[in-house]
């Protein structure tokens, strides 16, 4: 597959945008600015942005808490994210909901809960109503290694292999489930075997290149549309920052950190398009002004903006 | 294979009758929806090829197609997941629940994804879940359950529960229209033995709206599912000890009618609730509180309840019976507090 410059310059702005609004939210977090809790997906943006690249209109995308940036290319405006985590009322959820739980049904983004993956039968849902509808759509949803130990996961691939559904799971295997390293969650060496027991396709790539990741998931994205049935891809990355931003992370060793550092999925990506002639050193410093800018404005649109009225509380609990 | 309507049809014409069982009303409720609504589709185990494990959804593979009723595998948390995806996403699902007992099994995808939907993205949830619950049938701990009052203490969902055959049919079309997750539990003792005549045309209940079946003048009797019957029959016998029973039926749980109860108690100044589910927590202690907050100096005597005891639901047809409050135990509850 070949991957044109457009694409190309879409996924480094978006991978950037994703770090720079997250590197916000921890300093906020740490001055004590915003009442929301953080989970950051530092050294997982190739994952998330190629994901979200690979998808068209109409699509739906589920995440999870550590995913908010893959929302960025399926058009959620930053000023969303940053007014979440002030609880304000211009937020998605109008202050209801924390972090990274919004979404916007327009843009085909799910609200996610915190249980996890509970939006992989969701998701398979949502296939399951594109192929009922003869609608030429997709669903696709994050998971992190640690809940594919749940039953939620094994019933959503089942079902979507049973019915044939076009839908995407994708695991971002970072290692941890919180401080739980993966040689205690599971048995096996790598998950997407474990789409051999769904009858299901299931693929180990690299989640540290974006290209990789954003050709592959287009390839299942494609044969899903296609009416060929869902596909388990498993995306090997590191999580480079804690659990939430209160966990200092001390089970893991500092080696291990530095060994993925080496592999920062921005540095190595931005190295490339330089080195191939997509990227200019001018065009680079357009980007990060464009994107300082626009985490400045969204910054500035969540301190302005009011918080929900307490006469409020009760509201829209139903339809 | 002739369809429940076909088959409640032929029935009227030989008999030229309009009864249908508390089954068929519920059948053809699903049916009738179906028939109105492209967006609405059934899915659950069984339903399909077998037409349900008590046949409610008999024929309706051959009419309506494999997109419309979807056997699904045994998974509940997958299949009520993705009934909420598909409802997330421009469809109106109607989930079956073989038992009421296997509910549990998918409970995080009701209370945490469907529940909590509308409050945080203001997105409707237009899914049903119906499911037969309750005992009588010698079926066991779990095959028996009333898990209304589980449902009842979660924000977001509605929780319908009727006693009739015709609040069967008109209460589960108003879910299907409802654009919240509405539980719907079914009296499986009532499928087949209440009938009822029932309208040819298309109506609705709304939902929490209570139904006093019977006007009375010395006590407020509340109830719901298939204590209804017990409730009635113990009200035929009270008339003659020269004791009137208001009886109403609560048909929702949640959002509980509260105040056709109270208007009731302050007529009455008495007031008892019967329910099948067991005692600590269950709705009887949400309509007592309720009464005593809005009708205490209304109120002539204690809040009597009749319910199950706090134990799981047993086999052995002495201990069933023993386990279900019974129509003796309404009329002795229903005398003491008479005479208080």
């Amino acid at each position: 597959m070949r991957v044109n410059k457009k694409i190309k310059i879409e996924l480094y702005y978006y991978m950037r945008l994703g770090r720079a609004i997250e590197e916000r939210l921890e300093s906020l977090y740490r001055q004590g600015r915003m009442p929301s809790a953080i989970y950051l997906g530092r050294g997982q943006e190739a994952i998330t942005v190629g994901a979200a690249m690979a998808l068209e209109d109409g699509d739906t995308i589920a995440t999870t808490h550590r995913d908010v940036i893959a929302m960025l290319p399926r058009g959620m405006d930053p000023k969303m994210i940053f007014a979440q985590h002030y609880g304000k009322v211009t937020s998605p959820t109008k202050g209801r909901g924390e972090a990274t739980y919004l979404g916007d049904m327009s843009k085909g983004i799910f609200t996610t809960v915190s249980m996890l993956p509970d939006f992989y039968p969701v998701s398979a849902g949502a296939a399951l109503s594109f192929k009922l509808q003869k609608m030429p759509n997709v669903a696709l949803a994050f998971s992190g290694d640690g809940a594919t130990s749940r039953g939620d996961f094994h019933e959503a691939l089942n079902f979507a292999s049973v019915l044939q559904l076009p839908a995407v799971f994708v695991v971002e295997n970072n290692h941890f489930a919180y401080s739980t390293p993966n040689s205690k969650e599971m048995k096996v060496d790598q998950i997407s075997t474990r789409a051999i027991a769904y009858d299901m396709e299931g693929s180990t790539i690299d989640g540290n290149d974006v290209l990789t990741v954003y050709e592959n998931i287009k390839k299942a994205v494609d044969k899903a549309r296609g009416g060929k049935g869902p596909t388990l891809i498993e995306a090997v990355t590191m999580r480079m920052k804690g659990h939430s931003g209160h966990d200092p992370m001390n089970y893991v060793p500092e080696e291990l950190l530095e060994k993925w550092r080496k592999k920062d999925p921005i540095d190595n990506y931005q190295r490339r398009l330089k080195k191939e002639g997509t990227l200019t050193k001018e065009e680079i410093v357009r980007v990060s002004e464009e994107i300082e800018k626009t985490v400045e404005d969204a910054v500035a649109f969540a301190e302005e903006s009011p918080f929900p009225r307490e006469e409020d509380l009760v509201l829209d609990v139903y339809r | 294979m002739s369809t429940v309507k076909e088959k409640v049809n032929a029935t009227n014409k030989e008999a030229q009758l309009k009864q249908s069982s508390y089954l068929e009303a519920i059948s053809l409720a699903l049916w009738e929806e179906l028939e109105r609504d492209d967006r609405v589709f059934l899915i659950g185990e069984d339903i399909g090829v077998y037409g349900g494990a008590f046949k409610v959804t008999e024929g309706f593979l051959d009419h309506f197609g494999e997109d419309r009723i979807i056997d699904a595998p045994l998974e509940e948390t997958g299949f009520i997941g993705a009934a909420i995806g598909a409802a997330l996403t421009g469809l109106r699902p109607v989930v079956e629940i073989q038992y009421a007992d296997f509910i549990s099994c998918g409970w995080d995808q009701i209370v945490n994804v469907a529940a909590k939907m509308h409050y945080r993205s203001f997105e409707p949830v237009p899914i049903v879940i119906r499911s037969p619950s309750g005992a009588g049938l010698r079926a066991g701990p779990f095959h028996s359950q009333s898990p209304e009052a589980w449902f009842s203490h979660v924000p977001g969902l509605k929780v319908v529960v009727p006693g009739t055959p015709y609040d069967a049919k008109g209460l589960l079309k108003s879910a299907i229209r409802d654009d919240n997750p509405v539980i719907f539990f079914e009296h499986k003792y009532l499928y087949r033995r209440l009938k009822e005549d029932l309208p040819d045309e298309d109506y609705t209940i709304p939902i929490g709206k209570a139904d006093v079946k019977r006007f009375g003048e010395d006590i407020s009797l509340i109830t719901y599912g298939a204590m209804l019957q017990k409730s009635l029959e113990a009200a035929d016998r009270l008339i003659s000890e020269g004791i009137s029973m208001e009886i109403i039926d609560l048909r929702t749980i949640y959002p509980l009618d509260i105040e056709t109860i109270i208007d009731s108690v302050k007529k009455t100044s008495k007031a008892m609730i019967v329910h099948e589910d067991i005692r600590t927590l269950g709705i009887g202690s949400e309509v007592a509180a309720n009464i005593a907050d809005a009708a205490f100096e209304y109120l002539d005597g204690p809040i009597k309840r009749v319910t199950a005891p706090d134990i799981p639901v047993p086999f052995s047809p002495i201990l069933e019976d023993a386990f279900l409050p019974q129509t003796d135990d309404i009329v002795h509850a229903a005398t003491e507090l008479f005479n208080y």
